[in-house]
């Protein structure tokens, strides 16, 4: 077991590696510096810029500072806010965009999945035909426009909740409701057909004839397996709730990582468009790991074949 | 001898995109105490279904229980309620599946999976639970049974899956078992070891089985007596004696004949032509006249009148008929 | 035989004795297969046309192309002509969809919008298609250590956040629709090829396979009526499914400013300008491109679903 999960560590690692060095390499390639846009530079002040941002120097010294900087977990400075560092701005905003996916993901997974359940064990009633039109509907309505649609009849046609910002579980409900939406069809989908798999496998059957209760047969026997499909998908699934955040913040005005990301692409400020992907994409490699650490305690024949297969 | 489980006229029914299949068109048998009872047939003549209805697992829909009785200790299994056959599933009936592989859960110990069974039906703390389970591998052949609890199905050979299967059927003390090729899936020495255990527990406990099988090696092992069928009813039951030296019914002469023998000198190999009829719209005479050798006139008009030769042998086929019987003699 | 050492006499009385004489088996008849057989396509279309939603998505999706390729045509108004004397008026005869805040046509720009994501959905799918394919085809035949290399680096994509992967190609090469469809297709394949992949390697070894190759059958033969059936069906429906989540990357870039820049239009693009409009009150700037792709997005959902229980060949009876 703990050779496998050494090697998942390993290649996990590498992984991140090669994403930092792409998207150094990619924002370098960009032709230009990001100073001479702006008209208000002249010459010498770009120079001095340029040097004080060690642009000057060679592309793979600066790929070497980089990589020791970010070793030391130093993202670097920001172009176009000269006053703040890239951690700075994660620190402010990742909390905030931490509590809106987590609460999302929580809120999919758990309704996502009861959801499922239900339509599985009224297979072809009319509750799994209503739970799944729900479901096809919640994949096809993009999260822009549930959001909208959620402001425009709870928070103007009917003042239930804020139009937007962050400040009280209030401020909270529709941007999660909107984001989560789309995941929460997606497991609901999956929790169902992964269900109506394994409630037709022999186990099963066989739990019948030793004469289990339906509950038992389906919390004990079915349950565990039918969830090892859920599970493989929440670390893709966490990665587009991820990325929903930025288009959700946008719209509710919510100071969360997003709204950097986005600010920084449209300035062209590229420390903070790398710091905020690699750490972006290191907290997604992470759930992945993660992931499977929760599938090999769910599931006894993981561990054993690991070990087989080498 | 005490009858433990007595089968009338059985009818079952699956309905599917095509339409109606009858599966099991009026099957009859008794199950005697302490006795193996072997049902053999070709894959889909109904074998596996009129065991499943026994324990009423078939999924309904799409499948459905038309006509009959089933009597378990007079009742009437037909007409249990959900609740009340839970009772009796695993406790007084219990069934062990075809594939080992499959039949347990992989995420579950195997010893939580064998004590699930006796902590439903009995009221015993997990301790008890625990050492009847380790009593009972111990009684199917598992070395070291306390370490084995702990472990996971994937963990053990097919044959001792196998075994594992065994005991959780077992572990209630039930009065019938029910093994569906049992050994089908298993190496062919794995076979004989299971087969023996069959014997050895039937010995020990007392309990009555219903073996379903497709070999008729399997039968000459352990059965004490056969049923035969075909497309959806029994053509023909009897000890195994009578089966085997004197079939009467031309599809249990044509299995017999189509099985490898040592004990006949230059015995042929005859397969028996044809294939089984459609069941969605089953023929109105003989089930077999298509394949039969000995066609008449009858066997496509009218089903056989059932002729028994013992207390125990019976079979249906117009061959019987004393009509039928000059044609016979002047033919061969 | 045995049957004639038979002492005991049975009659049945009620059968006529004529009945008991000997028939020739006609073996012909005993061989003959009762179930027509209908051919895998034909059998998976019947199934489709059974299925009402996903029948009503394809017809959706008919009608929509058709809206997008005439819809610009039969309008009077242009996709970009502004008027600023008629802003924001409410649907009428003379603007079916309404006018935004520049005085541009919404029935002209929803069409248009149709164009644009009909467009990126179409060509994605066809490009993540053929690279899926080659990718996912060469590394399953060819297996082994291929195999292993090509299939890690397609795992090390697959951990990539895709719209991220989008984003950073957006900000590298500038916005626009060429944009789109190229940074769609990086790491869009990725899906295809290993489905293409499980495929070829699962089909390689099927016992029918190597059963008909003992029978001598012709490799065309073989792999038009073995292997296409069992590896089409999913692909088809992992291109069905490929279509939305394209339309979707385009609506949600053009939405946060890096897709398709005004004053082209696109269901984004509008849906982007006519967020402000919740307050105001002019609805209908917001209405028509978000129920338009909350549709399409359905339709090829639910299409994507009838075929893929349409042609799962486990499924047939």
């Amino acid at each position: 077991m703990n050779t496998y999960f050494i090697k998942r560590f390993i290649a996990m690692i590498i992984t991140l590696w090669l994403i930092i060095t792409g998207t150094f390499f990619l924002m370098h390639s960009v032709p230009g510096s990001p100073f001479n846009e702006e008209r208000t530079t002249n010459e010498a002040i770009q120079k001095n810029l340029e040097a004080y941002y060690h642009l000057d120097e060679p592309l793979i010294v600066q790929y070497g500072n980089y990589l020791s900087a970010l070793l030391h977990l130093d993202l670097g400075p920001s172009i176009k806010k000269s006053s703040q560092t890239v951690n700075e701005m994660l620190g402010r905003g990742f909390p905030v965009s931490f509590e809106l996916g987590f609460y999302t993901l929580i809120l999919a997974v758990l309704s996502g999945m009861t959801l499922g359940i239900i339509a599985a064990l009224r297979h072809n009633g009319v509750v799994d035909y209503l739970s799944m039109s729900i479901a096809v509907l919640g994949i096809s309505i993009p999260n822009f426009v549930m959001a909208t649609f959620l402001i425009e009849q709870l928070a103007v046609n009917f003042p239930i909740f804020p139009v937007a910002t962050w400040s009280s579980p209030k401020h909270m409900v529709l941007p999660i409701l909107a984001l989560a939406t789309g995941p929460m069809a997606i497991i609901a989908r999956l929790t169902r057909s992964s269900m109506l798999e394994v409630l037709t496998q022999d186990y099963i059957r066989t739990a019948k004839a030793k004469g289990l209760s339906p509950v038992k047969i389906v919390f004990k026997h079915a349950l565990r397996n039918a969830l090892l499909p859920v599970v493989t998908v929440l670390g893709s699934l966490a990665a587009s709730i991820l990325t929903g955040t930025f288009v959700i913040e946008k719209i509710f005005a919510i100071p969360g990582m997003g709204k950097y990301f986005v600010d920084s692409i449209n300035n062209r400020d590229f420390p903070v468009i790398m710091g905020t992907t690699i750490f972006y994409s290191a907290i997604l490699i992470l759930m992945l790991f993660l992931v499977d650490l929760a599938y090999g305690v769910l599931d006894p024949r993981i561990k054993l074949h690991k070990k087989e297969a080498k | 001898m005490e009858k433990i489980l007595q089968v009338k006229d059985l009818r079952v029914s699956f309905s599917t995109y095509g339409g109606e299949v009858q599966a099991v068109r009026g099957v009859s048998f008794d199950l005697h105490k302490g006795e193996t009872l072997a049902i053999v047939g070709e894959s889909g003549c109904g074998k596996s279904v009129t065991s499943q209805s026994i324990m009423r697992l078939i999924p309904e829909p799409p499948g459905r229980i038309t006509g009959g009785e089933i009597l378990f200790n007079n009742i009437d299994l037909i007409k249990l309620k959900e609740p009340e056959l839970r009772k009796i599933r695993g406790a007084n009936i219990s069934m062990i599946f075809q594939d080992p592989m499959t039949a347990l859960n992989p995420t579950l110990t195997i010893g939580e999976q064998i004590m699930e069974g006796i902590m439903e039906h009995e009221k015993i703390s997990r301790a008890e639970a625990k050492k009847a389970a380790v009593e009972m591998l111990q009684l199917v052949g598992i070395p070291s049974p306390e370490a084995r609890l702990k472990q996971y199905p994937h963990q053990f050979s097919g044959g001792m899956r196998q075994r594992i299967v065994i005991a959780m059927a077992l572990v209630c003390s039930p009065d019938v078992l029910i093994a569906d090729e049992p050994t089908t899936a298993l190496d062919v020495t794995i076979q004989a070891q299971i087969l023996e255990l069959f014997r050895d527990i039937q010995k020990k406990t007392g309990v009555s089985i219903i073996l379903i099988t497709h070999d008729l090696g399997v039968v000459a092992q352990v059965a004490d007596r056969v049923a035969v069928m075909y497309a959806g009813k029994i053509v023909e039951i009897g000890s195994r004696r009578e089966i085997f030296y004197r079939p009467q019914h031309p599809y249990t002469i044509g299995l017999l004949q189509s099985v490898p023998r040592l004990d006949i000198e230059k015995a042929e190999l005859v397969p028996i032509p044809g294939t089984p009829p459609d069941l969605f719209s089953p023929p109105a005479g003989c089930a077999f006249a298509a394949r039969c050798k000995y066609l008449m006139d009858v066997c496509e008009r009218v089903y056989p009148v059932q002729s028994s030769l013992s207390n125990y042998h019976h079979v249906d086929c117009w061959l019987q008929d004393e009509r039928a019987k000059k044609l016979v003699s002047t033919l061969v | 035989m045995e049957l004639r050492k038979q002492e005991e006499r049975n009659i049945s009385p009620d059968i006529p004795d004529e009945w008991f004489v000997p028939k020739v088996q006609n073996q012909s008849e005993a061989e003959a297969v009762v179930r027509p057989s209908l051919s895998y396509w034909k059998d998976s279309w019947y199934r489709l046309l059974k299925n009402k939603l996903a029948m009503a998505g394809m017809a959706f999706l008919i009608l929509l192309a058709i809206f997008a390729i005439f819809g610009p045509i039969i309008s009077p108004h242009s996709v970009e002509t502004q008027k600023l004397t008629s802003q924001n008026l409410p649907p009428s005869s003379e603007y079916w969809f309404g006018t935004d805040d520049l005085g541009r046509d919404v029935f002209t720009r929803t069409a248009y919008g149709a164009r644009i994501s009909l467009f990126v959905g179409l060509v994605a799918a066809l490009i993540d298609f053929i690279i899926g394919v080659v990718y996912g085809g060469i590394a399953g035949y060819k297996g082994g250590k291929t195999d292993n290399l090509m299939m890690r680096f397609v795992e090390i994509l697959y951990g990539l956040p895709y719209l991220l992967v989008v984003i950073l190609v957006m900000v590298v090469i500038g916005p626009g629709l060429t944009t789109i469809i190229l940074a769609l297709s990086i790491t869009g394949w990725v899906g295809m090829a290993r489905i293409v992949r499980g495929q070829v390697l699962q089909i390689k070894n099927y016992e029918f396979v190597l059963a008909s190759k003992t029978f001598g059958t012709k490799t065309g033969r073989i792999i038009r009526k073995n292997l296409l059936p069992n590896t089409m069906g999913p692909i088809i429906v992992q291109m069905t499914l490929t279509i939305p989540s394209a339309i979707f990357a385009e609506a949600f870039l053009s939405f946060i400013g890096l897709g398709i820049q005004a004053p082209h239009a696109s269901w984004g693009v509008m849906a982007n300008d006519g967020l402000s409009t919740i307050l105001s009150g002019y609805w209908w700037r917001l209405f028509f491109p978000t129920l338009f792709i909350s549709l399409t997005m359905f339709a090829f959902n639910v299409l994507g679903d009838g075929l893929q229980d349409a042609l799962d060949p486990k499924l047939r009876r």
